[in-house]
């Protein structure tokens, strides 16, 4: 498979289509093995664990609560969410902040990788089989370095409705 | 957002304070009598929301109002008696303003009879004494002159040099003449010389100065009072002649000046050409007393101000925890740093905090609207309406309190024949009232109507389910039973109350705010309604409670005792949860570690605490604790802005420590208890045990608090 990284910064083109595409940036960050990415433009900053405050009856993947300089963020364990066990935070691990639809909220991961600049139309669908339920929050897949790179739908994961059906889950 | 929306947006906000203070002046009029200051003030009020209604082109407003402010002109003049009718004629036109301002700014159409039979009493009112509106308005400048003839006159020389903008801050110069005129004999010229030519002219810029010769025995403060409005958009010079300057052009129009300034004046130019020395004698400025601050600002140092107390109490949490010494001359600091941040802090708040006079203001028109529509006879009286509270609590008390007024004048209140029948007034009465009680506002309303018919309340309640048929209640139990969601004893549904929204969204909005409700019905008598709020929405004392490693805060207000239990007085009861008799009172309790799924919190509950609390309806829970971390007040931070609301727990703090705690919300938590259990069998399990046991009990307990 051919990376696209490469291909953006050398600027070269065996695809005319490339032209009339936008670039789009994404913050990418790993999960165990997984690679993810979030739209730039809704982080708002990265930041290092800190210990939180837990929310009684909150689904387990509700992490807590935190002081982000006098705001009360709530943190969110990207592995739970995804089902792939309980992340063992130490001081390495690194919180995502994000703005989803006016709310900001934290996403725990395991380490920040890169920026990456891709265009929009390489990013490639899901395939329609998918064994698990994350597929409804990945915005699709892109190559890098011959890498897969999850893109997630922030919106979805973390949807209001979402959010407000967590009692439901509990 | 246009300058015209943030003018109109000024305006209204403007009109809203000076409808307030009108209705306040006149009601005081009502009880007191009318007085010449009550009067000028009505007057000023009108006069300014006429004003800029024109400016916005509000023409029913405008309409109104002119025939409101020639009657009330004709009150100051005494030329109509201001009988106690026609303070209520004023009360009741003050309300159709109120009304027409709302209209304009909502944009929404009120009809074209909208006011008019008030409108139609006014037109009465002033053709029935004294001469018509038309002529007053065609009185002349001069018209005093005959009367001038005393001892101490004096002549008088004033100029009135307008500012360019006078016209756009909705003052007319001729009103100021007239006004002038009839403190003496005058004479006016007009200085037209800056009147630029057609094509710079803007029409809405005041290009004339005028010069006025008054022989008068008023005094100087006489002429400034009539100036009282423009002070700041003019420049006005009075002296004293000795000598009298007669011959001047008489019979200027300046009421020309807003529509034609140039066409009508220029004959008058030649012949007074002095230019006024620019820059003398400056106007006196008014001493400020208040300012108009934008919310959002004062908002934004609220916030500051509570991340400052937090970090401040970081600090010091910190400096105590390292182990390096402490200095005298830090511990002092240290010490400033905090008497600093609470005075800070307090000062903040207070400027946040707004006397309930705001909400209770509209409350008489709400009265009067309803006492009509259901043709009963009621007064409102109002005490206590400085209190201070913060400004949130103002603006979320408007809803709750207006329901209630509405409910008592329905459902309290009686039909006038009804009243005398059973011996009291036919005039009803409701008084509101608020003061300051141990930290907390109690705002009251006591009506002295009928009361709660429990008779009726009870069947009702069985009629719709809400009880069981053979359920035994209480008075309380049954007075409050109208919060319930759904209920309404009213035998007609009315459009005022009735539809059985009210008294619930009532308790919910109170409950919201941290506030209780409590009802006090004496049946024949009347009902009181009394509310006890916070003082603030932004801060609250608190009582630090670990439970494992968790820390929460538990309002201070809740908390009535904290007790450390013997083992004897916890009963489980089957099925349901834990009770612990105190006193002789069975009350259920709850383990916070439980229902909050806390590991490692203690276990034994002769080791913990468990602190009583009390919630609305004086129910009484046991919150199972592990320890008592100290008394601290701290800053109410939402969960909900970023994230979703829980239940039990009403919001979060920041401790000194940077970490955050959650505050246990006391009626969401005695909700738990009763979704373990039926509701039903946790009421009738507050049983009074003999009295004989008390005293053994009390004895085995240690008192935290």
């Amino acid at each position: 498979m051919e990376s696209v990284a490469e291909k953006v910064e050398s600027g070269s083109s065996d695809d005319g289509e490339i032209h009339d595409s936008e670039t789009l940036q994404f913050i990418t960050f790993r999960v165990g093995e997984e690679e993810y990415g979030v739209d730039i433009m809704s982080v708002l900053e990265i930041k290092g664990w800190s210990e939180t405050t837990r929310l009684p009856n909150s689904p387990e993947y509700m992490k807590g609560v935190i002081n982000l300089r006098g705001v009360i963020v709530p943190i969110f364990d990207l592995r739970l969410r995804f089902s792939m066990g309980d992340t063992e935070v130490t001081k390495t691990h690194v919180v995502v902040i994000v703005s989803i639809e006016g709310r900001d909220v934290g996403i725990l991961v395991d380490a920040v990788s890169d920026i990456l600049t891709i265009y929009e139309h390489d990013i490639r669908p899901i395939p329609d089989v998918d064994e698990s339920s994350r597929s409804e929050f990945l915005k699709g897949l892109v190559t890098v370095n011959e890498r897969m790179v999850s893109l997630l739908d922030i919106e979805k994961l973390f949807h209001v409705g979402e959010l407000e059906n967590i009692e439901g889950i509990e | 957002m246009t300058d015209m929306d943030q003018f109109k947006r000024t305006y209204f906000e403007e009109c809203g304070e000076l409808l307030g203070d009108v209705e306040s002046t006149l009601s005081e009029m009502r009880d007191a009598g009318a007085t010449a200051d009550g009067l000028n003030a009505v007057f000023r009020g009108v006069h300014t929301i006429k004003g800029g209604g024109g400016a916005f082109g509000f023409e029913d407003l405008v309409t109104f109002a002119h025939g409101y402010e020639t009657l009330l002109d004709m009150l100051r003049d005494g030329r109509v008696d201001c009988t106690t009718e026609i303070v209520d004629l004023l009360l009741r036109a003050n309300d159709i303003v109120a009304g027409l301002v709302g209209a304009a700014e909502s944009g929404e159409s009120l009809g074209e009879d909208y006011g008019a039979d008030i409108k139609s009493k006014i037109e009465a009112a002033i053709s029935g004494d004294a001469p018509s509106d038309a002529a007053a308005s065609q009185v002349d400048v001069p018209q005093n002159a005959s009367s001038a003839d005393d001892g101490g006159i004096k002549t008088y020389i004033v100029e009135f040099i307008p500012n360019l903008d006078l016209l756009q801050n909705a003052s007319e110069p001729l009103l100021l003449i007239r006004q002038l005129g009839s403190l003496g004999e005058i004479v006016s010229e007009v200085i037209a010389d800056k009147v630029p030519s057609l094509d710079e002219l803007n029409p809405e810029e005041v290009f004339l100065t005028w010069r006025f010769i008054l022989k008068s025995d008023c005094s100087e403060e006489e002429i400034r009072e009539v100036f009282e409005f423009v002070e700041d958009d003019c420049v006005l010079k009075i002296s004293v002649d000795s000598e009298v300057v007669p011959e001047a052009a008489e019979d200027s129009e300046p009421e020309a000046v807003e529509s034609t300034p140039a066409a009508d004046v220029e004959p008058k130019v030649a012949q007074v050409k002095t230019a006024p020395p620019a820059g003398q004698a400056p106007t006196k400025a008014p001493a400020v007393s208040s300012m108009r601050v934008d919310l959002d600002k004062v908002d934004r140092m609220v916030n500051m101000v509570g991340e400052l107390v937090i970090t401040q109490a970081m600090i010091q949490e910190q400096l105590r925890n390292s182990t390096v010494e402490m200095s005298a001359e830090l511990e002092r600091g240290l010490e400033d740093l905090t008497h600093h941040t609470r005075e800070l802090q307090e000062s903040v708040m207070a400027i946040r905090a707004q006397p309930v006079k705001s909400v209770f203001a509209r409350m008489p028109r709400l009265v009067r609207e309803l006492s009509e529509t259901l043709e009963k006879e009621v007064k409102i009286v109002t005490s206590g309406e400085d209190t201070e509270v913060d400004k949130t609590v103002v603006e979320q008390l408007g809803d709750p309190l207006m329901h209630m007024i509405r409910n008592s004048v329905d459902h309290g209140i009686e039909m006038p024949d009804d009243r005398e029948a059973a011996g009291k007034p036919r005039e009803g009465t409701v008084h509101l009232s608020a003061e300051h009680r141990s930290g907390r506002i109690v705002i009251s309303i006591q009506d002295d109507g009928a009361g709660i018919n429990r008779e009726r309340v009870l069947g009702k309640a069985r009629e719709k389910g809400l009880i069981g048929k053979n359920d035994v209640l209480s008075d309380e139990e049954i007075d409050n039973l109208i919060f319930h969601p759904g209920f309404s004893t009213a035998q007609t549904v009315s459009n005022v109350s009735g539809r059985g929204v009210g008294m619930d969204v009532v308790k919910q909005n109170i409950r919201n705010m941290g506030g209780r409700i409590n009802i006090d019905n004496e049946p024949g008598q009347g009902t009181k309604f009394s509310l006890s709020l916070p003082l603030t929405l932004a801060v609250l004392d608190g009582m630090v409670i670990g439970v494992g490693e968790e820390i929460y805060i538990l309002p201070l207000t809740n908390i009535i005792e904290t007790l450390r239990p013997v083992e004897k007085d916890v009963n489980a009861l089957v099925g349901c949860f834990d009770v612990l008799s105190i006193r002789g009172e069975y009350v259920p309790i709850l383990y916070v570690r439980d229902v909050f799924g806390i590991k490692n919190a203690k276990q034994d509950i002769t080791k913990s605490l468990v602190v009583l609390v009390e919630t609305e309806d004086s129910k009484k829970i046991g919150l199972v604790v592990d320890e008592m971390l100290g008394q601290s007040q701290v800053v109410i931070k939402s969960l909900e802005a970023n994230y979703q609301a829980i239940h039990g727990v009403s919001g979060a703090t920041i401790l000194g420590s940077g970490r955050v705690a959650l505050i246990l919300d006391v009626i969401g938590l005695s909700d738990l208890i009763g979704s373990q259990s039926d509701q039903k069998n946790l009421e009738k399990l507050v049983v009074t045990k003999s009295k004989s046991n008390d005293d053994i009990v009390a004895e085995d307990r240690t008192q935290v608090v």
